[in-house]
Order: structure tokens, then C-alpha cells, then sequence
């Protein structure tokens, strides 16, 4: 599905604030597979979506997605097999556009455009059907521009958008950081049950470790640019928090020192 | 009075071409693209070497169309493809087509003085005066355009324009190449810009190379006027209190003319008015700001 070999990624090389943020990652996704990553700030969980995305170019190592190498392509032409979901709620819609506009363009992806109509009578009619899904009320308010949602809201559209395709790759970034604990959790499940839905393969960047236990299939943990730890399976079900904790010391050589990595 | 008014509508809506042009730049693609100063008078000097060497006003006008694509395309490739920032792309464009308008019209000016223009036909065909002919020809002209644009920006590639303009990040996200939505967005609003251009040069019988100066602060001054006074409702009443705008602008620059302010001081008048107008949001902070400081003071007396 996904095999990323040998990925390193340097920030402002040969300056001094030059960063190593991915250090030789290797790692494959089997189909299916519900991938969470952990790691501390600065670990490159981020860097590690970012540039299967095509926001940054690796300075070495390959990406494939179903044995295509796509690690040369612009990020604009790897967005058809990829679903994303970013931490801010405000990046992944266009504010000034209707809610079906939003969802139109999302429905385009991968496609060419054209001088048919950006939204369709029979679109509409389909977005209601899928807004309704995410239980907002959102469907009753397709025309209303993006702008006036919650950020809850606008992070379930997104989520909406990005698997809208059944992309081949759902890439979530730390998607729920910013909400409220009980929107977080909201956006958690949804985006648990069109993960499990659609049998999409995905992975979840988050600083929860009760959520990266208790979501998906596998965990990763990153840090200082490798993974350290990467277990599946039963393995991975039986971990708790405190377990995670002392691998996460033992292993990266450093103390868990960042409150959100740990609270649930 | 009436004529000055008549005069004033009929400019305001050779204007508005332009205006339009600046709402795409500005508000849908949010670029300040100066390019604008230079493709107007591209626009003008195109349609002007054109009939002087006795071409048709029409088609002259459809080369002025043309010709401003162009102009975009130039600054959509800088800023795009060669990564130079909007601004200085625009600033770039400019300043090389002060050259490339002196190259086209051969001179500083050209006059159309007593040759046949698009109002000239008009006016001959309907029987009406200079005036009256730019006002049908003008509002026809903006009309259909505004309305082009309503369909183009509801399109598949209207929408992605219009998103990148939003947040580009998720529209190349979402699989848009947004180096081609931007070049489209500049190469349309800078082709409008020189169909004004054209309009212009036709109704006052002349092309100067001079005549561009300024005029982004002219288009910004009639967007912000139209959006004021006009309201941004849907993206048709967006459109046309563009129109409105320029038509209000014209209005508002006779009247102060009449007034008796020295024509000279004309442009630091429309200076002053653009930078009142994108001031405002600040100074309403200021008052909010004050507000709630005076209450928490009376709070705490």
C-alpha cells in the first residue's frame, strides 16, 4: 500500500538552524492498515504526512503508493489518492464558499475542470445525504458559507471531504488537537467509523496515547525523526498509557515532559 | 448639471471593465496586482495603433482583450513559476510595459481624433450623441461581462479560482494546481483591464502613454465605494456594486471637480479616500477597543 524507504527530510540545511525532521524512516502500510503516530513536538509525525502529502520534498528516500513512486510529484497531483485532514480547522476549507461548494470541490479531486457547473442539482441532493451522516445539522445549511461554522463543524466537513473519494490514503494530522474535548471525541468516532466504513487505510497523528491505543491497528512512535516503536495486533491492543510511557524513555532516551502526550 | 452627470455615468462605466478586473486580482485572488497600471494603457495603445492604421474598433477592442491576457500571463508567471512575490511581479510587468506601450504606439500619444470608433458606429446607427452612444455601448459591455462572470466563477474552474484565492493550501489539497488557477485569475482580470482600456482610449479619441498612472487606486477606491454603499449580499450584487461603484466614483470626482477642487489635486484626493476606506476596519478595533476599556473603567470607579 504505502512504502516509505529511507525518508529524510533536513530543514534549512547548512544553516544554522538546520533540522533534521525525518532521519532515514522507513516504514509500510499493509491495506487496511489504521496507523496511529505518537511522538513528542518536534518527533517529525507531522513532517512525516507533510511529506507523503507533497508539501515537502525529502532530500533522500522513496514513497510508493500502490507501487506508483510518487515521492517526485507535486502535491496537487498526489492529492487524488489521498485524503487530508490538517490540526487547524480553518485549513482544510475555503471559509468564503458554500458548505456544498466545499464538498464540490472534494468530489473533483483528481478530476479535470472544466466549464461545467462546480456544483450539480444531483450533487446536492448526494451531499445531503452524506452531511446528515456527520448528525450536525449541517445538511439543512449546505448554502451557508464555511466561515460561519464551529471549528468542530468545519474539522467534520473536512473529514467529509477528504474521504467524500474513498481516497486510497487518509492522512490525519493531529485533526482534533485544536476542539473541545467533547467535539474532539465527536470527530474521533466519526472519523473511526468511516475509517472502519470505508476499510480505508489510514494514518492518525495524534498526542493522545489513549487515542492512539485506542484507535486503529497499529502504533508507530517517532522520535527526534525515527520510529522508534511499531507495534500491531494484539500487541498493540494490550499496550496501557504507563507501558507506552517507559518504551517512549527507554527508547527515545528522553522523559515524557509534554503534558498533552500523556493526558487523555 | 445633467451633462456633467451623463458624462460622469458613461466614464464610470468604461471604468467599471476595469474594476471588475481589479475585484478578480484583489477580492477573488486577493493579489494587489499593479500590472493593471500597464495593461490599461497596453489596452489603450493596442486599439489606438490599430485604428489609426485603419482597423476595425471592434476587432481592435478584441486585440486590447488579447493583449491584456498577455500582460497577466507575464505577471502570473513570475509569481508563480519564478516564485517572485505578487506585488513586485505586478510592479515588474509594469514597468516593462511602459516600453512595450511606447514600442506599440510607435509615440507618447496617438490621437483618434475624427476616425471612426466603436461609438461613432453606434451613434450613427441609433442617432445619438458621443454620450449617450458610450453609455449604451459601456453598460451593454459591462452588463454582458458581469454576467460572464457570475457563469465563469460557478463553473468547475471559477470554483477552484475562487478557492485559491480563500486558501490555496486546500485547494492544491484537494488536487489544484494552483500556479494555473492563479495565471488564469491574473490573465482575466488583466484582459478586462485592457478592454477598458480600449473603451477608454476610444471614447476620449486618444491613447497616452501617461494615461495608467494611478489607476489601480481608482479601481480599488470604486470596489471599496460599490461595497460600501452596495452590499456584498451574493456574488451577482458583488458584481454589480463593482459597476455601481465606478458609476458612484465618477459621480462623486464631477461633483468635487464642480466644487472647485484644482483637477490637479484629483489623484491625493483618491489617495486619501482609498486609505480612509481600508483604514476603516482598524478604527473600528480603535472604537471597540475604547469601548470596552471605558466600561471596565466605570465598572471599577
Amino acid at each position: 500500500m504505502l512504502k516509505v524507504e529511507g525518508l529524510t527530510k533536513i530543514f534549512n540545511p547548512g544553516t544554522i538552524n538546520e533540522k533534521t525532521a525525518l532521519d532515514d524512516v522507513s516504514l509500510h502500510l499493509k491495506p487496511g492498515d489504521f496507523v496511529t503516530v505518537i511522538g513528542g513536538n518536534g518527533a517529525g509525525k507531522s513532517t512525516l504526512l507533510n511529506a507523503v502529502a507533497g508539501v515537502y520534498r525529502p532530500e533522500m528516500g522513496s514513497i510508493y503508493l500502490d507501487g506508483k513512486r510518487i515521492d517526485r510529484l507535486a502535491e496537487h497531483k498526489r492529492a487524488k489518492d489521498l485524503g487530508r485532514v490538517f490540526q487547524d480547522p480553518l485549513m482544510g476549507t475555503a471559509a468564503d464558499m458554500e458548505i456544498q461548494e466545499n464538498l464540490a470541490l472534494a468530489l473533483r479531486r483528481g478530476k479535470r475542470r472544466g466549464l461545467g457547473w462546480g456544483v450539480t442539482a444531483r450533487e446536492k441532493v448526494a451531499f445531503r445525504e452524506k452531511l446528515a451522516t456527520l448528525g450536525l445539522g449541517l445538511e439543512d445549511r449546505m448554502s451557508v458559507k464555511v466561515r460561519l461554522l464551529s471549528g468542530g463543524q468545519r474539522q467534520a466537513l473536512t473529514l467529509l471531504m477528504a474521504i467524500l473519494k474513498a481516497p486510497k490514503l487518509l492522512l490525519l494530522d493531529e485533526h482534533t488537537a485544536a476542539l473541545d474535548p467533547k467535539t474532539a471525541r465527536q470527530v474521533l468516532a466519526l472519523s473511526d467509523h468511516f475509517i472502519q466504513d470505508l476499510g480505508l487505510t489510514c494514518m492518525m497523528v495524534t498526542h493522545n496515547m489513549r487515542d492512539a491505543i485506542a484507535f486503529g491497528n497499529r502504533l508507530i512512535m517517532m522520535s527526534q525523526g525515527r520510529v522508534i516503536l511499531d507495534v500491531e495486533g494484539d500487541e498493540k491492543k494490550l499496550l496501557t498509557v504507563e507501558q507506552l510511557v517507559k518504551l517512549f524513555s527507554s527508547r527515545s532516551g528522553e522523559e515524557v515532559n509534554n503534558d498533552r502526550m500523556l493526558l487523555g | 448639471m445633467e451633462q456633467i452627470l451623463l458624462g460622469a455615468v458613461s466614464l464610470g462605466l468604461l471604468w467599471s471593465i476595469m474594476t471588475l478586473g481589479v475585484y478578480i486580482s484583489y477580492r477573488v485572488l486577493d493579489v494587489a496586482d499593479l500590472t493593471v497600471e500597464g495593461s490599461i494603457t497596453l489596452g489603450a495603445a493596442v486599439t489606438a495603433r490599430l485604428i489609426v492604421t485603419g482597423g476595425d474598433p471592434y476587432v481592435a477592442l478584441v486585440f486590447s482583450f488579447l493583449a491584456g491576457l498577455g500582460a497577466g500571463l507575464v505577471t502570473g508567471l513570475l509569481h508563480t513559476k519564478l516564485r517572485i512575490p505578487a506585488l513586485l511581479s505586478g510592479i515588474l510587468t509594469m514597468i516593462a510595459l511602459y516600453s512595450v506601450n511606447l514600442r506599440v504606439m510607435g509615440m507618447a500619444n496617438i490621437s483618434m481624433l475624427r476616425m471612426t470608433t466603436a461609438y461613432s458606429i453606434i451613434g450613427s446607427l441609433l442617432g445619438v450623441n458621443k454620450t449617450l452612444s458610450v453609455i449604451i455601448l459601456g453598460g451593454a459591455m459591462a452588463l454582458i461581462i458581469v454576467l460572464i462572470l457570475y457563469w465563469f466563477f460557478g463553473t468547475e474552474v471559477g470554483s477552484a479560482i475562487r478557492a485559491t484565492g480563500n486558501n490555496p493550501f486546500m485547494v492544491r489539497a484537494q488536487g489544484v494546481n494552483t500556479d494555473n488557477t492563479i495565471i488564469l485569475g491574473l490573465m482575466l482580470a488583466n484582459g478586462l483591464v485592457a478592454l477598458s482600456g480600449g473603451l477608454i482610449a476610444q471614447s476620449q479619441n486618444y491613447a497616452d502613454v501617461q494615461m495608467g498612472t494611478g489607476s489601480i487606486v481608482i479601481g480599488l477606491a470604486s470596489l471599496i465605494i460599490g461595497e460600501v454603499l452596495f452590499g456584498k449580499r451574493n456574488f451577482l450584487s458583488r458584481l454589480l456594486s463593482v459597476l455601481f461603484g465606478a458609476i458612484t466614483y465618477r459621480i462623486i470626482i464631477a461633483l468635487v471637480l464642480r466644487l472647485g477642487m484644482p483637477a490637479d489635486d484629483l489623484k491625493l484626493f483618491t489617495a486619501i479616500t482609498v486609505a480612509l476606506a481600508l483604514s476603516l476596519p482598524r478604527f473600528k478595533d480603535l472604537r471597540d477597543t475604547l469601548k470596552v476599556s471605558m466600561n471596565g473603567r466605570k465598572k471599577h470607579a
